[in-house]
């Protein structure tokens, strides 16, 4: 491949940023929310014995965006996690983007493959 | 048992996950479950969820080091994402429909394995033959030496390489973790590309492979909040510490040693409970 070194390297600079920005920014939300948690329920009991899903409220987007909104740690902390697992697959999107500039249709193709199977797993997740 | 004092136990007890899984190429994810599960009596769905979190977060911050130095072959991880991811997806819609104890062994089997292969000696291989399917997809690298020289390598065995990432896939979907080993088996092993192509690019895949499953989780309720976020924490702070180490001490041959005796403790007494129907 060598014509087309120059964008390999513009491709790997950008994923390396999205990667390391991803987890930075994620964990900063999961820390503040962690703090929020702990400051409101520190005291209270919790066990993780039985498994019982997570609570309510944590549950769907809807929930999460409106816990952010009145402060709740863990809706805080899952938000963060969201964008965690959303982080490699921004990465994915990026590769996409670099293989269609570098005209390379086999990989685009491929990694648009990758991507829907995610997508599916996003739709079907609750079904299955 | 308080929120408190459960959380600094479980960011303890994370934070030596990552840095043990560091220090010794196993990752965290395979330490950490065996932590919550057999000594602090977390159920395995949630102890898996909060291990996907952390094995997300630490791949994806050593990957990007990595992406840029250019070690790592970004086609041959997109290639075998295919297989990894689809893997993933049906890993995590069996974890629904097989029984604890089951998964139980079955992850006490691939902690020994990973053990193992962490004992194994590394010896750099570089492949000149290029298969006609290696030809096909680009496969074929090159990666730069840090005194400034360029290898190429060639790859072969392409689809026997990816039915073993399908495998590692399922695994990984299965049971929570990045199951870095056996990725590293169907690239250095099968596919013979070189190592340090082999376990960087590995790592890149691992993000992937495990958001894929993690989307799947996330609806099932696996991961909680209060639960994941001392993991993640801990064991993103612990690969850091590690990583850090790593550059100092060359010689961690000792140290490998004593945790694969220990992950190998762990392991029988992860495959013990299940057995008997303790987990």
């Amino acid at each position: 491949m060598a014509g087309s070194n120059f964008k390999d390297k513009n491709i790997q600079d950008v994923i390396g940023w999205v990667l390391r920005g991803g987890v930075i920014v994620s964990m900063a939300v999961v820390f503040i929310g962690g703090v929020i948690y702990l400051y409101r329920h520190g005291s209270s009991t919790v066990s993780y014995r039985q498994f019982q899903g997570v609570p309510a409220f944590v549950q769907s987007i809807g929930g999460i965006i409106n816990g952010i909104l009145n402060l709740r740690g863990r809706a805080i902390i899952q938000a963060g996690i969201i964008l965690l697992i959303a982080t490699p697959v921004v990465r994915v999107i990026f590769s996409a983007i670099g293989f269609i500039l570098e005209k390379d249709y086999l990989y685009t193709a491929i990694t648009l493959f990758v991507l829907l199977v995610i997508i599916i797993g996003m739709l079907t997740g609750r079904g299955g | 048992m308080s929120v408190y004092l459960l959380t600094i136990i479980i960011l303890a007890g994370s934070y030596f996950a990552g840095l043990l899984g560091s220090l010794t190429g196993l990752g965290g994810g395979v330490v950490i479950i065996p932590l919550l599960t057999v000594l602090l009596h977390v159920d395995i769905h949630y102890a898996i969820g909060a291990s996907l979190i952390s094995v997300i977060a630490t791949s994806s911050g050593s990957a990007a080091a990595y992406v840029r130095e250019g070690i790592t072959n970004i086609r041959i991880g997109m290639f075998l994402e295919i297989a990894t991811t689809v893997g993933a997806l049906v890993g995590a819609t069996l974890s629904l429909y097989i029984h604890t104890p089951i998964i139980a062994v079955l992850f006490g089997v691939i902690l020994i394995f990973s053990a193992l292969m962490s004992l194994k000696k590394k010896v750099e291989n570089i492949s000149q033959t290029e298969s006609v399917w290696a030809e096909k997809l680009k496969l074929n690298g090159s990666y730069p030496t840090p005194d400034g020289q360029v290898v190429k390598y060639g790859v072969r065995k392409v689809g026997g390489g990816f039915f073993m990432m399908l495998f590692a896939g399922i695994i990984s979907g299965l049971l929570g973790i990045g199951s870095g080993s056996l990725k590293v088996v169907a690239m250095d092993s099968i596919m013979r590309i070189p190592f340090k192509v082999s376990t960087t690019t590995s790592n890149f895949m691992i993000g992937v492979t495990a958001a894929a499953s993690a989307v799947v989780y996330l609806q099932r309720g696996y991961i909680d909040p209060g639960l994941s976020m001392p993991v993640v924490l801990g064991v993103l702070l612990g690969a850091l510490t590690g990583s850090k180490i790593l550059v100092h001490a060359k010689s961690s041959g000792w140290l490998r040693w004593v945790f694969a005796v220990i992950v190998t403790i762990l392991a029988v007494q992860m495959i013990y409970n299940g057995i008997t129907g303790k987990i």
